[in-house]
C-alpha cells in the first residue's frame, strides 16, 4: 500500500492502530471497549468512559491518541489534551466543517502542541485550510494521490486572516 | 475605491490558478461531481438549466468604469451578451462554458475582480448601501469596513464549510438601505456619546423558507473588535448550527432555537477568549483602507438647483426622470443618478454589453469613473454635477437606461426564475413582463407612487418577495407553476415580512389581481400615503377581497389555467 499519511509535509507510514465504536454505541459500550496495547487511536467517548485507567496508562506509556467525531465538544477533554500522543479529528463528509473550529480551539485555547491529524473524507482541496487551522498531519484516503495532494499546501502565497499557522493577520504584516 | 496592492493581486491570481487546476481535474475525471461541486460553488459557478451560471463578485456593489468594461468584455466574449445584476450587488452570466471559466477569471483578476465565495456554504459577498459615502444621513462610510470584512472573510480557513451560506450586510446611515435586518449578520455603524465609531450588531435575519427579522445582539461594538467578534459569532454558528437539513441550517434557525439572548451569551463567551488578540483592528489599517475611499475632487457649486433645472428644460419626461431617478447628495451641486435596468419588456437587472459600455462611459465623463450596483438591481452614478443632468439623461435615454421608474411599481426586484435557474419552482420573468405590460402607462405608475413589488421563483427568495409591499412567490403544485401573493412587506429600518393573502394564482391571473389590489389602494388611500402604509393601516382584508373578487373574466381565466 502506498503511503497516505502526510505529516510535516512528508509522506510517512501510519503506525497507529485504530479502535472504533459503532455509530450507535452507548456509554456502556464505550466503557466496555477493550483497549489493546498501543499505540492506539481510540474514540474520545472511550477515553471519557475509561478515563481514570487510561490517564494512568497515558502517563506511563504515552501511547494513547483520541479521535474526535464532528459532534464532539472539545471542551470535554480540555483538561486532558496534554496527555494524548496524537489527536485525530474526523471528517466523515468534507463539507462538514466543524472540525476546523475544533482544531483552532485545541491549538489556540487549549495549547495542544502534539500531532493533530485530519482523517476521513478530506483531500488536496481541503489541505490548505486544514493546515491553517492547526493540523500538521493528514490521512489521505486510499483512492487519492497523496503525493499530488501535498502540492496544494502551497496554493496561496499569502493569507489575510490570522489563524494557527500565522497568528498575525495580514494587516499587521503589510509593509507600507 | 479600494485598489489592490501586490499581495491582494497575488492572492486573486493564485485563486485563478488553483481553480484552473480543479477544473482540469474535474474535466479529466479525476474529481467527481460531488467533490467538484463545493469547489466550483465557492467560485460562484452553478450548473444551471442551460449552461453553467457564473456569479461574479462586485464587493459591496462598487465598480470602476474599467471594471465595468471588463465585465462587458467577458459578457460579450464568454456569454451571449447579457449580464444580470442581482440583489447581492453581483453580476450573473447565464451562458458560460465551464472550460472557459479559468480564462474568464484570469481576465477579471487583471482588473481586481473575482468570483470568490459568491456561492457555497461560506461567507458571501458583503453588501452595503448603494449611497455609501454620498448620503446626507450617513453616520460613517460603511465601505472601508466592508473591505476590511471582505479581506477577513476571503479564504477564511475555519469558515469554508459552514452549515449553510452566510450573508453579511452593513449600513452606515440612519436610513437602512442595505436590508441589514434580513441578513445572517447585519451591522449598523453608530457613534457613541464620546463620538467613537462602533456597530450595532444584528444576527439571525433572513428570507428563504423561514423568513425572520434579525435580533439585536449588541448595541455598541467598538470598531476595534469587529473581526474578533465576527469570528466568535461565526464560530458558534459553525459549531452548533444544524447540518442535517439544508432548510434548517441557516444561523437564523439556531438563533431561533436557542433564543437570541442565549445565542448572544454564547458569542460573548467565545469572544472573551479572542478579544484583544492579534485580529483586533488597528487604527493604521482602518486608515489605510479608508484613505482609498476618500471623496473625489468635487467642484465647488454654490447651491442645489434641481428645481430650476427642471424648470429650465420644461420637459415632462426629463422632469419625471429627475423626480424618480435623481437622488440627493451631501455635496452641494451634485446628485446621484440611477440608471434604470427596469426598462419595460426587459428582464429586471439585465444589461447588454452595449449598456455596460455606455454606463462606463457616463461614469468616466460625469461621475469620476465609478459606479454602484444597487441591491434593487439598478446601476448608480454616484457623483454627477447637477449641471450635467440633462446631458446624462439624454445619453442614458439613448442607451435604454433612463426609464423614469425608480421606486415605482415597475422597478421590480426579480430573480432569473425558472427560465434559467434550476432551483426555481416557477418562472418569474414572464410574470414581471406581464405586470410591466399592464402598468405600461407612466402617468398611472406615477399616480400609484412608491411601491416595491418583488418576485421570487422559489422559496430561496433571491427576489426578496417577503420584503415587497407586494410579494409574488412562484410555487409548484403538482408540476404546475402557481403564484402566491404576500402583502405588507418592507425593507429598511422598519423591515417587515409580508403576509400571505390566501390561495395561489395561475400566472395568467396575476396582472388582474395586482390591478384590482391597486385600484382598491387608490380608492382608499389618504393623500400621499404609499401602498405599503395603506396596507398597514387598512389590514389585508380589503386587498384580499379585491384579489379574490369574482368577476366573470377572471373566473374564466383562472378556470382555463387550472385545467390545462
Amino acid at each position: 500500500m502506498s503511503k497516505q499519511l502526510i505529516k510535516n509535509d512528508q509522506l510517512i507510514d501510519d503506525n497507529w492502530q485504530v479502535i472504533s465504536l459503532a455509530d450507535e454505541a452507548t456509554l456502556d459500550d464505550a466503557a466496555a471497549l477493550p483497549i489493546p496495547a498501543g499505540p492506539v487511536l481510540i474514540p474520545a467517548a472511550a477515553w471519557l468512559a475509561q478515563r481514570d485507567a487510561l490517564r494512568a496508562r497515558a502517563a506511563d506509556q504515552g501511547d494513547i491518541a483520541v479521535s474526535l467525531a464532528p459532534t464532539f465538544r472539545v471542551e470535554d477533554i480540555a483538561d486532558d489534551v496534554q496527555r494524548f500522543a496524537m489527536i485525530a479529528v474526523e471528517f466523515p463528509k468534507f463539507i462538514d466543517g466543524r472540525g476546523y473550529s475544533t482544531a483552532r480551539l485545541l491549538r489556540e485555547r487549549y495549547a495542544y502542541r502534539g500531532e493533530l491529524r485530519a482523517v476521513g473524507n478530506i483531500g488536496r482541496d481541503q489541505l490548505f485550510y486544514l493546515r491553517r487551522v492547526g493540523f500538521d498531519a493528514f490521512l489521505i484516503p486510499q483512492e487519492q494521490n497523496a503525493e499530488a495532494a501535498l502540492q496544494s499546501l502551497n496554493d496561496f502565497p499569502e493569507v489575510y486572516q490570522g489563524a494557527v499557522d500565522q497568528p498575525l493577520p495580514l494587516f499587521r504584516r503589510r509593509t507600507a | 475605491m479600494y485598489h489592490y496592492d501586490a499581495t491582494d493581486k497575488a492572492i486573486v491570481h493564485a485563486r485563478v490558478k488553483q481553480f484552473r487546476g480543479q477544473t482540469e481535474r474535474y474535466l479529466s475525471g479525476q474529481l467527481s461531481e460531488d467533490e467538484f461541486r463545493p469547489l466550483r460553488l465557492q467560485n460562484g459557478l452553478y450548473i444551471q438549466r442551460h449552461a453553467p451560471m457564473l456569479r461574479i463578485a462586485i464587493p459591496y456593489g462598487l465598480l470602476s468604469s474599467t471594471q465595468l468594461r471588463a465585465l462587458a468584455d467577458v459578457t460579450g466574449r464568454y456569454d451571449r451578451g447579457t449580464g444580470h445584476f442581482t440583489t447581492r450587488q453581483n453580476l450573473q452570466l447565464n451562458w458560460i462554458e465551464l472550460a472557459t471559466v479559468p480564462d474568464l477569471l484570469e481576465q477579471l483578476a487583471d482588473v481586481e475582480m473575482h468570483a470568490i465565495q459568491t456561492s457555497g456554504n461560506c461567507i458571501r459577498n458583503i453588501t452595503t448601501d448603494h449611497f455609501a459615502g454620498i448620503a446626507a444621513d450617513e453616520i460613517a462610510d460603511p465601505r472601508p469596513w466592508a473591505e476590511v470584512l471582505r479581506q477577513w472573510s476571503t479564504f477564511h480557513p475555519e469558515f469554508a464549510y459552514l452549515p449553510r451560506k452566510f450573508k453579511v450586510a452593513i449600513s452606515g446611515s440612519l436610513d437602512d438601505r442595505a436590508a441589514i435586518r434580513v441578513h445572517d449578520l447585519g451591522l449598523q455603524l453608530v457613534k457613541n456619546d464620546a463620538g467613537e465609531i462602533g456597530f450595532t450588531v444584528y444576527a439571525g435575519g433572513g428570507l428563504g423558507r423561514t423568513p425572520l427579522i434579525g435580533h439585536k445582539l449588541r448595541d455598541f461594538l467598538p470598531w476595534q473588535h469587529l473581526l474578533t467578534y465576527s469570528e466568535a459569532l461565526v464560530r458558534v454558528y459553525n459549531r452548533y448550527g444544524r447540518r442535517e437539513n439544508p432548510y434548517k441550517a441557516r444561523i437564523k434557525i439556531l438563533v431561533k432555537a436557542i433564543g437570541s439572548e442565549e445565542f448572544a451569551r454564547q458569542v460573548e463567551e467565545e469572544w472573551t477568549h479572542i478579544k484583544d488578540g492579534p485580529s483586533t483592528l488597528t487604527a493604521e489599517e482602518v486608515a489605510r483602507v479608508a484613505s482609498q475611499f476618500s471623496p473625489p475632487a468635487y467642484e465647488k457649486f454654490p447651491t442645489n438647483d434641481l428645481a430650476s433645472i427642471a424648470a429650465q428644460y420644461n420637459n415632462k419626461a426629463f422632469s419625471r426622470w429627475l423626480e424618480r431617478n435623481v437622488h440627493g447628495h451631501k455635496v452641494p451641486g451634485y446628485a446621484a443618478v440611477t440608471l434604470s435596468l427596469k426598462a419595460p419588456g426587459a428582464a429586471p437587472g439585465d444589461t447588454s454589453v452595449a449598456q455596460m459600455e455606455a454606463a462606463a462611459l457616463l461614469a468616466d465623463e460625469f461621475s469620476f469613473g465609478e459606479l454602484r450596483v444597487a441591491h434593487e438591481q439598478n446601476l448608480i452614478l454616484s457623483d454627477v454635477p447637477q449641471r450635467d443632468l440633462h446631458t446624462v439623461w439624454q445619453r442614458a435615454k439613448a442607451a435604454g437606461l433612463a426609464s423614469a421608474n425608480i421606486g415605482l411599481l415597475a422597478d421590480m426586484i426579480v430573480c432569473p426564475g425558472g427560465d434559467f435557474c434550476s432551483l426555481a419552482n416557477a418562472k418569474s420573468l414572464p410574470i414581471a413582463a406581464a405586470i410591466h405590460e399592464r402598468f405600461a402607462d407612466l402617468d398611472y405608475l406615477f399616480d400609484i407612487g412608491d411601491l416595491e413589488l418583488n418576485i421570487s421563483g422559489c422559496m430561496n427568495s433571491c427576489g426578496h418577495h417577503h420584503l415587497g409591499a407586494i410579494g409574488i412567490l412562484g410555487v409548484d403544485k403538482h408540476g404546475e407553476e402557481w403564484y402566491q401573493i404576500t402583502l405588507g412587506g418592507a425593507q429598511g429600518n422598519e423591515a417587515r415580512i409580508g403576509e400571505v393573502i390566501g390561495r395561489s394564482f395561475a400566472a395568467a391571473e396575476i396582472p388582474d389581481v395586482i390591478e384590482r389590489m391597486i385600484t382598491t389602494y387608490l380608492a382608499h388611500r389618504h393623500s400621499d400615503e404609499p401602498f405599503g402604509d395603506a396596507v398597514a393601516r387598512l389590514g389585508l382584508q380589503p386587498f384580499r377581497e379585491a384579489a379574490y373578487r369574482k368577476d366573470p373574466s377572471a373566473e374564466k381565466t383562472a378556470g382555463d389555467a387550472a385545467h390545462v
